[in-house]
C-alpha cells in the first residue's frame, strides 16, 4: 500500500520526477560508459603490451639486466628451446640475441637496441611483420639487412636501402661494426619502441658478437594466459641458474596500473553518484516541502512514523528503481556497439597516446561483475539520499504542519 | 490518573482536566484555558466562539495532534499524554475521526482508495474493507463517485469523503474543525445533515467547530469558548428536525 502510494506520488509531478530519472540515468550511463572505456584501453594496452612486446614470460641470464652485457647468454638455450617446442601449455616463442648500440647513417647516427631474431620465430610471437609499413621483414637468408622503426628512420633521414653502420661491444668488449642495408621500416604504436628497436637476423648477430655469443631472451606466449604465473615458477626451478620472469614482473608499472584502475575507477564512479545524491536529495526536499499539510494530515489520521519515513524513501528509491535499468541499458548499448566497431579518437589524440603505447582505437569493454558493483552503489546511493527527505517529513507536527496557509 | 472518581463514567469518550495551552511569545496566549470537558458517547457537539477563541486549539487538544501546557486529556480512560508519539498516532489512529477545513484527502488516491487507506494503516482483512467502504461511501451518498479522485469532486462532496474515511476505523468520536467552512450553506447543511444522520442512527459521537450560525441549530450541545475559557455549555433536549 505504502508502495502504492509512493509510486503514484512520484507522478504528481511529472516533469520534477523525470528530471530526477533522467539525470540519474544520464549519470549512470556517463560513468558506466567511461569505465568501460578506461578499460577498454587498459585492456588493448595490455595485450598489445603483451602480443607485441613483452609476451608473457621472458627468459634472460641473471646478471643480464644489470648492464645489458652480451657476455651474460642463455647457456645452453637450444636444450631449453628444445623443451619449449615440446611443451604444449606454450603456444610460440622467440629467442633473440641483443646488443646495445650505435646505428649510424650517412648524414647522422643514434642509439639503438639490436635484437637479432629468428625472422619466422620473431614475427610469430610479436606479429612484428603486420607492422611494416615499407619494405619486407627480415628473412632466415637475409645477410647484413635490418629493420627498423618509422621514427628512427626518420631521425636518422634513411629509407629503404640506405645503408647503415652498426657499432657495438661484442663479448670480448671489443668495438665492432658492420655495415647493413634497411630492408624494412615498420610503424608501432608504440613510439619509443618505434625509435629504439632495429631487428636483424640473429646470426648476423652472433657472428659479430663473437666466440661464446649465444641467445640473451627468450620471449615466450603461453596458450592460457591464466597458466603464466604457473609456468613461471616451474621454469624458474627447472632453470635454477636463470631468471624467469613474467610480464608482471617485466612491466610493473603495467601491472599496477591495471591493479589500482579498480579502485580509480570506483571512486570515480562514487564521484559522479555522490553528485547525483545531492541532486536527488534536493529534488525530495522540494516535493516534501510542498506536501506539508498534506503530511500533517497523514499523521494526524494514524500514519506512522514508519510508514512515513517509508513512504517518502520509496518515493526516491522507486525512481532511482527506474533510472538504473534504463541508464545501465543505454550504457550497455553503447558499449556493445562500440565494443564491436570502436571508438576512433585519432582525430583528436593519436599523438598523445601514441607516447604511452595506446592505440587511438579504443574498443571499450565492461564485465559483468562491474555492472553489479554499479547496481550496488546506485542502490546504496539511492537509500542514502532517500534518507534526508525522509527526515524532513518526520520532523513535520502535524498541528503547525495543518495550520500552515 | 488523577482526575475526581466521579467524572468516570463508562460512557465518558472524553474528560478534560483543566485543560490549559498557553502559546510562548512576546505576549503569551492562552488559547484553551482551564477547561473541564466530558463528552459522552452519541453526543453532536458544536464548538462556537468567535475567531481566535481557542476552538481549533481545543480541537487538536482532544485529537492528541497538540499537547496540554497543563491539565490532561483522557480518552477511553487513557491518558494520552502518556503516550509515546508514535503510539499517540496509532491511538490516534484507532479511537479518533478527523475531519478538517480543507486538504483532507490523499489526492493521488481515489474517493475509495481514500476511505479504505485508514483501514490498510490498521491491516484490516481485505473482505472486510471492501464491505465497510461500500457501506460508507453509500452512507455518505457518494457510491457513485467512488473511483474519482479528489480534484474531480465538489468541495461538500470533498467533505463527506473525509466524513467517511473518518469513519472507516469506526472510532470512538469524529473531530471536525470548521468541516463547513469551505462550503456554500447549502452543501453545508447537506453535510449537516448527513453527519447528524450518522450520530442519530449509528450512534457516532461527532464534535464540530462552526461559526455559522444554521449550523449551530443542528448540535444537541452546544459549547461556548470565549478567549479560550468555557462560557457556556447547553445541552439542548430535543433534536431540531
Ligand atoms: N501556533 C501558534 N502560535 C501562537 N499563537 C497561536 C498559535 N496558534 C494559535 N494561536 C493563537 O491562539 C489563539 C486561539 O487560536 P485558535 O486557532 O485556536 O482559534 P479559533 O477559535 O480556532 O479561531 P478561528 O475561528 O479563527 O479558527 C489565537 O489568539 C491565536 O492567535
Ligand atoms: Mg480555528
Amino acid at each position: 500500500m505504502l508502495a502504492q502510494l509512493a509510486w503514484k506520488n512520484i507522478w504528481r509531478n511529472k516533469i520534477r520526477s523525470l528530471v530526477v530519472i533522467t539525470s540519474v540515468m544520464l549519470g549512470i550511463w556517463a560513468g558506466t560508459f567511461i569505465m568501460s572505456y578506461v578499460f577498454g584501453m587498459m585492456e588493448q594496452r595490455l595485450s598489445d603490451a603483451i602480443e607485441n612486446e613483452i609476451s608473457h614470460i621472458q627468459i634472460h641470464h641473471p646478471d643480464y639486466d644489470a648492464d645489458n652485457d652480451p657476455v651474460f647468454v642463455i647457456p645452453q638455450s637450444q636444450q631449453l628451446l628444445d623443451l619449449l617446442d615440446e611443451d604444449e601449455k606454450v603456444d610460440c616463442y622467440s629467442a633473440r640475441v641483443l646488443a646495445y648500440g650505435m646505428i649510424n647513417s650517412a648524414s647522422t647516427s643514434a642509439g639503438g637496441k639490436l635484437i637479432g631474431v629468428n625472422p619466422a620465430q620473431e614475427d610469430k610471437l610479436t606479429n612484428i611483420s603486420q607492422f611494416i609499413s615499407s619494405g619486407e621483414f627480415l628473412d632466415d637468408t637475409d645477410k647484413n639487412k635490418i629493420v627498423i622503426g618509422k621514427r628512427l628512420a626518420d631521425k636518422l633521414k634513411v629509407k629503404i636501402r640506405s645503408k647503415v653502420v652498426l657499432t657495438f661491444q661484442d663479448v670480448d668488449k671489443n668495438i665492432i661494426a658492420g655495415a647493413f642495408r634497411v630492408i624494412g621500416i615498420y610503424e608501432s604504436y608504440n613510439s619509443s619502441l618505434e625509435e629504439l628497436n632495429i631487428y636483424l637476423n640473429d646470426k648476423d648477430l652472433l657472428r659479430l658478437l663473437g666466440n661464446g655469443a649465444n641467445h640473451h631472451e627468450i620471449a615466450l606466449l603461453m596458450n592460457d594466459s591464466k597458466e603464466v604465473d604457473a609456468y613461471s615458477t616451474q621454469l624458474s626451478s627447472a632453470n635454477p641458474g636463470l631468471k624467469v620472469e613474467t610480464w608482471k614482473e617485466l612491466s610493473p608499472e603495467l601491472n599496477l596500473m591495471i591493479e589500482t584502475m579498480d579502485q580509480s575507477m570506483m571512486i570515480f564512479l562514487i564521484i559522479i553518484l555522490v553528485a547525483l545524491s545531492f541532486g536527488i536529495v534536493n529534488t525530495m526536499l522540494m516535493a516534501v516541502l510542498e506536501r506539508v499539510r498534506e503530511i500533517g494530515m497523514l499523521m494526524a489520521i494514524g500514519m506512522n512514523r514508519t510508514r512515513l519515513f517509508a513512504m517518502i524513501s520509496l518515493e526516491t528509491i522507486f525512481m532511482v528503481m527506474i533510472a538504473t535499468p534504463a541508464g545501465l541499458l543505454l550504457a550497455f548499448t553503447t558499449i556493445e556497439y562500440l565494443g564491436t566497431y570502436g571508438l576512433d579518437l585519432s582525430a583528436i589524440y593519436a599523438e598523445g597516446y601514441a607516447q604511452y603505447g595506446f592505440k587511438p582505437l579504443i574498443y571499450p569493454t565492461l564485465g559483468v561483475d562491474y555492472y553489479i558493483k554499479i547496481v550496488q552503489l546506485v542502490f546504496i546511493t539511492a537509500i542514502l539520499s532517500s534518507i534526508y527527505p525522509a527526515i524532513t517529513a518526520l520532523r513535520l507536527n502535524p498541528v503547525t504542519a495543518i495550520r500552515k496557509i | 490518573m488523577s482526575y475526581p472518581q466521579n467524572h468516570t463514567n463508562e460512557d465518558s469518550v472524553i474528560l478534560t482536566e483543566k485543560l490549559s495551552k498557553t502559546y510562548e511569545g512576546i505576549v503569551p496566549v492562552k488559547a484553551v484555558n482551564q477547561v473541564d470537558l466530558e463528552v459522552k458517547k452519541g453526543e453532536f457537539i458544536a464548538l462556537v466562539g468567535p475567531s481566535g477563541s481557542g476552538k481549533t486549539t481545543l480541537l487538536n487538544l482532544l485529537g492528541g495532534l497538540d499537547s496540554p501546557t497543563s491539565g490532561s486529556v483522557i480518552i477511553h480512560n487513557q491518558d494520552i499524554a502518556q503516550l509515546t508519539k508514535n503510539q499517540l498516532i496509532d491511538f490516534r489512529l484507532r479511537n479518533i475521526g478527523f475531519v478538517f477545513q480543507a486538504y483532507n484527502l490523499i489526492p493521488v488516491l481515489t474517493a475509495r482508495e481514500n476511505v479504505e487507506f485508514v483501514m490498510l494503516l490498521q491491516k484490516i482483512p481485505v473482505e472486510v474493507r471492501n464491505a465497510r467502504v461500500d457501506q460508507l461511501l453509500k452512507e455518505v451518498g457518494l457510491s457513485e463517485q467512488a473511483n474519482k479522485k479528489p480534484s474531480k469532486l465538489s468541495g461538500g462532496q470533498q467533505q463527506r469523503v473525509a466524513v467517511a474515511r473518518a469513519l472507516a476505523s469506526k472510532p470512538q468520536f469524529v473531530l471536525a474543525d470548521e468541516p463547513t467552512a469551505n462550503l456554500d450553506s447549502k452543501t453545508a447543511f447537506n453535510l449537516l445533515d448527513m453527519m447528524a444522520k450518522l450520530n442519530e442512527d449509528e450512534g457516532i459521537t461527532f464534535i464540530f467547530s462552526t461559526h455559522d450560525q444554521r449550523v449551530i441549530e443542528r448540535a444537541k450541545r452546544v459549547i461556548t469558548l470565549v478567549d479560550g475559557s468555557l462560557e457556556s455549555d447547553i445541552v439542548k433536549e430535543v433534536l431540531v428536525a
